[in-house]
């Protein structure tokens, strides 16, 4: 059995975090990548990681953490892996502070935390505003260590294509593109984990990295693995625009005092800075008096979907608002904020320690992905799932700075669960017949051959730009029935298009056009699980908000949403949410979180926003 | 200024193959970037003169500076094409890929050798395991600072691109791998295997073949102190090299 190991596929904090666990457990991991590990999207995300550590004094603990999460995700996730998740995050931070991520700190040299969206307490852990960054750089630097003694091999510059099934659906290893040499090659696996990140490609412009597409996630789709919960994204109530990508502005600027406003005229002509006080409205200080600019997500969206389309408030009428830090010391603001005020600077043009940002939302992160159970493994034996591409931990709404710790976790979860799995195997990847590796191999070559021999009149990134732009149009913040019908045919129409593309690139080497080409197939597949998986869930829920069943429907929507591939479209079924610790309440955020159970304030915020068209 | 944004692009499609320039011309969009231009060249890939060519080939990921993926030679210099506005850049806009690696295929090239180098120079702390092992060591906020200067090089590539020191006929590793030893060094538990670190760069990849041009701090795109390291590395190895002979 010595010769058994795992690929991992991915090399962000969930899959570097998983290939840790596993060769620190002696076996051997071929790690898959897109691109160098080191540039996996994980950089991006800015404020930080959550852990109820409790160095304020304000009576935080884990179990408020996990009240604080299964709340701001509107009950919708199964409690036991939160709760797991939640109580993991303190040994979680501490064990990154012994890898040397340089977390800020406090006067006395412990690591210091902030304050995020929806919750009251000082309970996420930062590094200067890049704590993704360099939470994978010491990841990274962990796995590297592993790799030169010979445990971890890693295949980067290579893309997942599809797992190899035995005969009795079991995962047995995987067939790759090799994107500099556009060689197709098997390997073989006991066990196959994907840690492959979100879809925010499938929208388009986002906050996410163009690596972002799904489509190693829709692979294992179309193979039989569910999909769950697809009609969960995120929104980040503010990104700055631009041509290639909507830049995220972290959280942690409302954290660290940031303010929301627009002029209280529309029309005034003055620069941000110079309208006084008495000319702005802090609408989200007003409408949420409990939570302020510190509600989650979901909610800052909606208000300002509502003060920009509804109240036609944005500022000068158009798609912004600000978002101000100019009254906060500027030293302050480089110590805890560098990375964020760069960003702005260097792509806006403007100094956001002296000017307030213009911001509008953008979509962000994937709550839904692929169904695991608690060990992280997928309906398909022997293929695991973790991180941003699982469904697990963030129900219909993920709170900010949890995407961290839900990434380790996970790993930290799946490593072991996958050695213990190949560990119980009767029959390893080595008995299993070349055939089983060929066939697998030749389906690739062939798509791959059909792909190259495309020569009709459509372009694949055109194609590409028109399913953004329809799938942000529809299917984010408000949703309507008659619409999502009317997008996914659209997305069919896409499809058909896509079989008329010309392929711009008919090169061996090195061909991204080839590549692109087939996961533009995959994020289509991928846009109708969630357009029809919006279509299909009529209440209002976390993220998911439908003027038309404006409240939250237990009775009948407190279930996980399961996509099952199928050449006509997915087929959808329900199981019930296991909501074992925390009783159902409503979710609001003009008063306490538990100021009681009276659900008429969260059925107004949502009405408010319902009038937007 | 015309409405149109005109870029001259390096075209190889090999690291055998000869080069050969194609000139695009994209219509100019508020605020729009290198990146956005090559976007616009993809959805429509015929060259200003009106022949159709391929999309042009580059390496990108985050888009906002922060992943190191998307350095190129824009006008000469080596920076992300990320964060490269086109308002500020003269036109035609040159894009070249880097010279001190080897190309893929147009702008994008293989930078494994810097990550070979973090694996030479030991770049990471030797925990003892990812149990639950407590807190790491207290820090102060300002040693925190320094550490954090240095932990955000993205392994751009940049720094190798500006330095002479770093060429075909030398086997110098370059500024960054350098300015890691000094972050790894810096740590109090990194510190511990602080000489095997420094015996690496007593070598000829490591630090004597810097000539301080100094090139490479005026091209970091994170204005990490690379000098400032590099000075304190070889303070750091004279005080190594004095214990050695003590020792003998």
């Amino acid at each position: 059995m010595s010769k058994q190991r795992v690929i991992v596929i991915g090399g962000g904090l969930a899959g570097l975090s998983t290939v840790m666990k596993i060769a620190e457990g002696g076996v051997p991991v071929d790690l898959f990548s897109i691109v160098p590990v080191k540039r996996s999207h994980s950089v991006c995300a800015q404020g930080g990681i959550n852990a109820a550590v409790n160095t304020k004094g304000e009576g935080d603990s884990p179990w408020e953490h996990f009240d604080d999460s299964i709340y701001g995700g509107d009950f919708l996730a199964n409690q036991p892996p939160v709760k797991g998740m939640c109580e993991a995050g303190p040994a979680i931070v501490f064990l990154l502070d012994r890898m040397g991520v340089p977390f800020n700190r406090t006067p006395e040299g412990l690591l210091d935390f902030r304050r995020f969206g929806g919750t009251k307490h000082n309970r996420t852990a930062f590094a200067g505003a890049t704590t993704g960054q360099q939470m994978l750089y010491a990841l990274d630097e962990q796995v590297r260590r592993h790799e030169t003694e010979g445990l971890v091999t890693k295949y980067e510059m290579w893309e997942f294509l599809s797992v190899v099934l035995d005969e009795d659906r079991v995962a047995r290893g995987i067939v790759a593109l090799n994107l500099a040499s556009m060689e197709i090659r098997a390997f073989r696996a006991d066990a196959v984990v994907i840690a492959t990140g979100g879809v925010g490609m499938i929208f388009g412009r986002s906050t996410n990295s163009v690596i972002n597409t799904g489509s190693a996630v829709c692979s294992a789709y179309r193979q039989g693995a569910f999909y769950a919960n697809g009609e969960f994204v995120q929104i980040h109530p503010t990104a700055i625009p631009g041509e290639d990508k909507l830049r995220l502005i972290s959280e942690s600027c409302r954290g660290e005092g940031g303010r929301v406003w627009v002029p209280k005229d529309p029309n005034d002509k003055r620069a941000g800075q110079d309208i006084p006080e008495k000319d702005r409205w802090h609408f989200l200080e007003e409408w949420y008096p409990a939570y302020a600019n510190l509600v989650p997500r979901d909610v800052a969206s909606r208000a300002i979907y509502r003060v920009v389309f509804d109240m036609k408030m944005g500022i000068g009428g158009e798609k912004q608002v600000y978002l101000d830090l100019t009254h906060i010391p500027a030293r302050l603001l480089d110590l805890k904020l560098k990375g964020v005020l760069e960003i702005y600077e260097k792509f806006m043009g403007k100094d956001p320690r002296k000017v307030p940002m213009r911001v509008f939302p953008a979509v962000h992160y994937t709550m839904g992905g692929m169904w695991v159970d608690y060990d992280q493994m997928t309906n398909v034996k022997g293929l695991f799932a973790v991180g941003e591409c699982d469904y697990q931990y963030h129900g219909a709404n993920r709170l900010g700075a949890n995407s961290l710790l839900s990434c380790i976790y996970g790993g930290l979860v799946c490593g072991p669960a996958a050695v213990r799995y190949i560990k119980g195997l009767k029959k390893t990847a080595d008995d299993a017949p070349s055939s089983l590796f060929d066939v697998e191999k030749s389906r690739e070559d062939t798509a791959f051959s059909e792909i190259y021999g495309m020569d009709g009149t459509e372009n694949p990134y055109r194609i590409w730009q028109e399913l953004g732009d329809v799938m942000t149009e529809n299917v984010t913040v408000v949703r309507h029935n008659d619409r999502l019908k009317a997008t996914d045919n659209k997305v069919q129409e896409f499809q058909e298009r896509w079989k008329k593309i010309k392929l711009p690139d008919k090169g061996k080497w090195a061909n991204p056009s080839a590549s692109f080409t087939r996961q533009l197939w995959n994020m289509l597949e991928l846009a109708r699980v969630i357009t029809l998986g919006a279509l299909a869930r009529d209440e209002s829920r976390g993220s998911h908000f439908k003027p038309e069943f404006e409240d939250r429907n237990d009775e009948k929507w407190l279930v996980t949403t399961k996509a099952k591939y199928a050449p006509g479209g997915p087929i959808f079924s329900y199981e019930p949410v296991d909501t074992s610790f925390i009783k159902l309440r409503t979710r609001k955020y003009d008063t306490d979180k538990n100021a009681g159970n009276d659900s008429a304030s969260a059925s107004a915020e949502r009405k408010e926003v319902a009038g937007h068209v | 200024m015309s409405e149109d944004v005109i870029l001259r692009i390096k075209r190889q499609e090999n690291q055998g193959a000869r080069a050969r320039w194609e000139e695009f011309s994209v219509p100019r969009k508020p605020n729009m970037n290198v990146i956005s231009a090559l976007m616009e060249i993809q959805k429509n890939p015929v060259t200003r003169q009106g022949d159709r060519t391929t999309p042009v080939v580059w390496d990108c990921n985050c888009l906002e500076e922060v992943c190191g993926a998307c350095s190129m030679l824009i006008n000469d210099r080596a920076r992300q094409a990320c964060s490269a506005l086109v308002d500020h850049l003269k036109q035609p806009i040159l894009l070249e890929p880097m010279t001190k690696f080897p190309v893929v295929r147009d702008l994008l090239v293989d930078r494994s050798r810097m990550f070979e180098s973090l694996k030479k120079v030991r770049a990471w702390i030797p925990i003892d395991g990812t149990y639950d092992l407590g807190p790491g060591p207290r820090l102060s906020s300002d040693d925190q600072q320094y550490l954090y200067e240095f932990s955000r090089c993205m392994t751009c590539g940049c720094c190798l691109e500006a330095c002479p020191q770093v060429n075909s006929r030398s086997p110098f590793m370059g500024p960054a791998p350098l300015a890691q030893v000094a972050l790894f060094n810096g740590h109090p538990t990194g510190a511990r295997n602080r000489t095997e670190r420094l015996r690496v760069l007593m070598g000829r990849e490591g630090i004597a073949s810097c000539g301080n041009a100094q090139n490479c701090v005026e091209v970091c795109p994170k204005e990490i102190p690379l000098t400032d390291a590099i000075a304190d590395l070889n303070r750091q190895i004279n005080v190594h090299g004095l214990l050695g002979m003590l020792r003998r």
